[in-house]
């Protein structure tokens, strides 16, 4: 049987507000155990929390960029159950109510094409903090640094049917969130996370099967790898027979297999109910408007603005809008390069991007600024190197060599534009090569691609293809 | 001195008749005294109480004294007190000194006014009788066998027997009103928002409000004036200037409109209760008031809609006492759940327990719209009982309880009839309006309270007229006799 795989993404971004949602403490990573958790993080008796204005700020841009309403008015709710990073025996989380409502993004894939994924809702929550279950001697520690840090909790539809959809989409989710500067999108340090629902369906087949929940998945390689994993453990229940459960389940990056955390039987009763220490909350359209003069073009709209002025795919210009910096990068390099931004892109996302991957280097640290990338596109547009030489002067710029029109004088590297200089060449090789002519002559065309690389092996690659092949073929007529 | 109001006191300090620290060491005296008996003390607080006292006389000498300055008082011990045990009447804090002050006690002591301890309570506030205590029952000093009300015994007992000026109490759903009409004295619970609940022990966050419990309005009206105020500490607490509550007491109350709701006075109100309702009443009409018949027609829903609302969020509230960070841990537990089960089972007494297990029932999964959310519309109804009144009234009176003090053990064994003793007051804090108690007379020798409810963020009313009733009437002087 042909089997459907529909998934949907729980995304938790953390937001970059320098303190905790409710309370003042720091919300800097790293610091020793404990030291950044206030009274309000250790729930002590009788403090009470005071909601962070500029959650509200970040969880409202983020609402304006997919789209959304962003709600007049939003409850915070309490969550309950015990756990020992938990303090208050509840989290504080947002439940009927989120601040942000329906909206959308688009997802570029592999194939050039675009699909738009449905975002349910993103509500604001406070995180727990972190049990430590090493270096304590048969004993748990807990350190409540993390306790009250500020979550962006991003709900999809189930929208994707792919693992690579999935990562499509996450990873559009993680750049939007950098891109309006809510969130640093750090996966090592938890900064942005996701759970991923599961299930499978015959294709063809309207209604969702039985969905599996697999938790703390931090990496885009894991998202992939865990989806995948578990849609061959469900097909391979559902063919032996068996019924997928509705479970949660927790990915293990080490052995890449997902398992067991609990089944729905055993899942907590949460008792949501409004927190009665937070009033709701209300955002009027004069914050809203206030907060949307700071958003910078979002990256659809980039995209789209990136396909009409320059004229790219889609594709491409999903590419180089993967990250403001890139985004910019490109702009600046395409506006150097005359005008030639197609074949701008393709160095951007072509050479350079392999080079800066190589060397696990960031846009911004590129040894190749966007002028310099620029001044090398013009150089081959304008015909003073080829293609193939411009690859020579590219790495030499890499290399710190100079930009591209210092690197092609010391180098020598100009093309040869001189037709009686290539004549000479193109006679001296024909004379030298009787044989070959000959076959050519007689039909075998192929040989044209010998006589070609000759001529440009002796001009060093300077000569201009294009033109070697024209004189080329006007000689041999004359034979 | 003893027997002074804080107007009286505060004259006393400020013309040198006495210093806080004679002042300060001759209620340490009482409370070592009588306090024994009572009951009324967790913690006293000598040693910080005579420095505190003497930072008040250096105060007073330089000339920067308030009115409330070198003033002793004591704190219900829900308030927290940075490096004194803040225990709430539980097993469960026992042991518990709280590393920072809550707003309540920290504008008092800015004010000036001077510890003299932490007063006993129904454990986390859920009580009628201060039965429920970790430390014990408190003794109405009326009749020792009697209880004072609750959950704020401790410190209406101490006021009531003169160990303290003035004490703070909390009022979830009566336990400032009820205590201080059960030990005739006067409490005033102001309008939710009124004054910050930062650092007050949470029992049911949409209904605890902090208040004083004191010998009269005008003290009322002095010390109210320095808890009230916005904390941006506490979401809830309302941004709104402070009035003079003193500059209001005087105000004649010709032409005041009394509203006496007819569900206040039916069948079901005994005897003696009406007439010491009745005679007080009229203690108004002579002053000039207009007496309205009005309906509340949703009072009986009170007490039900209170006890699915607050014992719902108290089940959340009281989570975070799980023996991991603070307070009650078992003897060597086995694993979490073991630590969990045995430290909430072994730190919370039966009370707790019970409202934990209600509230949590009510939140559950398939009975939450069946109860929470029906309780929450019912809320809405009785606030607009009252909202519709006001439209025709000023105030409302009535009594503050069914009956005076009843005897200890006479209801502990019975939750829904010591539930009842709250019925009057219980619908004040469901809508988030001020009520206040005053002494009104006296049955079989036990004080009754008369409650008077007034609109939002009308506490300058309410103590105008109480205060003026105060004038008329001197059952806020009385003290019994063993403590006078």
């Amino acid at each position: 049987m042909e089997w459907e795989v529909v998934i949907g993404l729980e995304i938790h971004a953390q937001l970059a507000t320098q303190s905790k949602i409710f309370s003042a403490a720091s919300t800097a990573y790293g610091a020793e155990p404990n030291t950044q958790a206030c009274a309000v993080d250790l729930g002590l008796p009788g403090v009470l929390p005071v909601l962070n204005e500029q959650a509200v700020v970040m969880a409202s841009r983020f609402g304006l960029a997919i789209g959304a309403q962003v709600a007049p008015r939003s409850v915070f709710a309490r969550k309950n159950y015990f756990y020992p990073d938990l303090p208050k025996g509840y989290q504080i989380s947002q439940f009927e109510l989120p601040i942000v409502g329906q909206g959308s993004i688009e997802i570029e894939l592999e194939d050039g094409s675009s699909k738009t994924i449905g975002i349910t809702r993103a509500h604001l929550e406070e995180d727990a903090g972190k049990s430590l279950h090493e270096d304590f001697h048969d004993m748990t520690g807990v350190d409540l640094n993390r306790a009250g840090t500020p979550l962006l909790e991003i709900v999809s539809e189930p929208d994707m049917r792919s693992p690579a959809e999935a990562v499509a989409y996450m990873k559009k989710i993680h750049s939007l969130v950098r891109y309006i500067e809510i969130c640093d999108g750090n996966m090592q340090e938890g900064s942005f996370r996701c759970d991923a629902n599961v299930s499978i369906r015959p294709k063809g087949q309207e209604e969702f099967g039985t969905r599996a929940e697999l938790k703390n998945i931090n990496s885009f390689r894991f998202v992939e790898k865990a989806i995948q994993y578990e849609i061959e453990r469900q097909i391979d229940v559902l063919e032996g027979g068996g019924e997928v459960v509705q479970e949660t389940r927790l990915y293990d990056s080490a052995k890449n297999e997902t398992r067991s955390m609990r089944s729905k039987e055993e899942a907590n009763d949460y008792r949501y109910f409004p927190d009665p220490d937070l009033l709701p909350l209300e955002v009027d359209a004069a914050f809203l408007e206030e907060v949307r003069k700071t958003l910078p073009e979002l990256p659809d709209e980039k995209k789209h603005r990136f396909m009409k002025e320059y004229g790219l795919s889609a594709y491409d210009a999903g590419v180089l809008t993967a990250s403001r910096e890139l985004a910019a990068y490109y702009e600046d390099a395409a506006s150097a390069g005359g005008d030639q931004p197609k074949l701008v892109a393709n160095w951007v996302s072509g050479e350079l991007a392999a080079l800066l991957n190589k060397n696990n280097l960031d846009i911004t640290e590129s040894p190749v600024s966007a002028a310099m990338l620029g001044g090398l596109v013009k150089r081959i547009a304008d015909e003073t190197i080829s293609g193939k030489i411009a690859k020579t002067v590219f790495e030499a710029m890499w290399n710190g060599e100079g930009d591209a029109d210092a690197i092609i004088e010391s180098k020598g590297l100009k093309q040869i534009t001189d037709t009686g200089a290539i004549e000479k060449v193109i006679d001296d090789i024909i004379a030298a090569n009787p044989a070959q002519v000959e076959q050519l002559l007689a039909g075998k065309d192929k040989l044209m691609g010998f006589f070609v690389g000759q001529v440009m092996k002796a001009t060093q690659g300077k000569a201009n293809p294009g033109q070697v092949n024209s004189l080329l073929r006007e000689k041999l007529k004359q034979k | 001195m003893h027997t002074k109001s804080l107007a009286q006191l505060a004259q006393g300090l400020q013309a040198g008749e006495f210093t806080s620290v004679e002042l300060t060491h001759r209620y340490l005296e009482r409370i070592d005294e009588f306090g024994p008996d009572l009951n009324c003390f967790i913690t006293t607080t000598a040693d910080l109480a005579l420095q505190q006292a003497q930072a008040a006389d250096a105060r007073i000498a330089a000339g920067e004294a308030g009115p409330l300055t070198g003033i002793p008082l004591a704190h219900k011990d829900i308030f927290c007190t940075r490096g004194v045990r803040t225990s709430c009447g539980s097993r469960m804090l026992d042991n518990f000194i709280a590393p920072y002050e809550s707003n309540v006690s920290e504008q008092l002591a800015r004010a000036g006014m001077v510890m003299l301890g932490k007063t006993n309570m129904d454990e986390f506030a859920m009580g009628s009788s201060n039965e429920t205590s970790y430390y014990g029952a408190v003794k109405n000093p009326w009749n020792l066998a009697a209880v004072p009300g609750g959950s704020s015994g401790g410190s209406a007992v101490a006021v009531a027997a003169r160990l303290t000026p003035i004490a703070t109490g909390t009022d979830t759903g009566g336990s400032i009103r009820q205590p201080a009409a059960l030990c005739g004295i006067t409490g005033i619970k102001p309008t939710y928002g009124r004054v910050s609940r930062y650092g007050m022990v949470a029992f049911a966050s949409s209904l605890d409000q902090a208040g004083p419990m004191t010998q009269s309005a005008e003290d009322a009206a002095l010390v109210l004036g320095a808890m009230a105020g916005f904390d941006q500490r506490d979401s809830t607490c309302v941004e709104q200037p402070v009035p003079d509550y003193m500059a209001g007491l005087e105000q004649d109350l010709k032409g005041l409109r009394i509203g006496l709701p007819k569900e206040y006075f039916s069948d079901g109100l005994d005897n003696e209760m009406a007439r010491v309702i009745d005679d007080a009443i009229a203690v108004f009409r002579d002053l000039g008031a207009e007496l309205v018949e009005i309906s509340l027609p949703n009072t009986t829903l009170a007490v039900p809609t209170y006890y699915v609302v607050a014992p719902a969020e108290c089940s959340s509230n009281l989570s975070r006492f799980d023996g991991v960070r603070y307070g009650y841990r078992c003897e060597d537990p086995q694993d979490l759940e073991d630590l969990y089960k045995r430290s909430r089972g072994e730190g919370f007494g039966d009370e707790v327990k019970r409202r934990i297990m209600i509230g949590t029932y009510a939140l559950s999964a398939g009975y939450y719209d069946a109860y929470y959310l029906k309780a929450q519309q019912l809320r809405h109804l009785i606030s607009d009982d009252f909202k519709q009144a006001f439209e025709q009234v000023d105030v409302i009176m009535g009594p503050t309880s069914p009956s005076v003090a009843f005897n200890i053990g006479e209801k502990s064994e019975d939750p829904v009839s010591m539930y009842l003793s709250d019925i009057y007051t219980i619908a004040v804090n469901l809508a988030g309006l001020p009520g206040m108690s005053v002494p009104a007379g006296f049955i079989n020798e036990l004080p009754a309270g008369l409650q008077i409810i007034g609109n939002y963020f009308d506490e300058t009313r309410l103590l105008n007229v109480a205060h003026q009733y105060q004038q008329q009437t001197d059952w806020h002087r009385r003290i019994p006799e063993q403590f006078s």
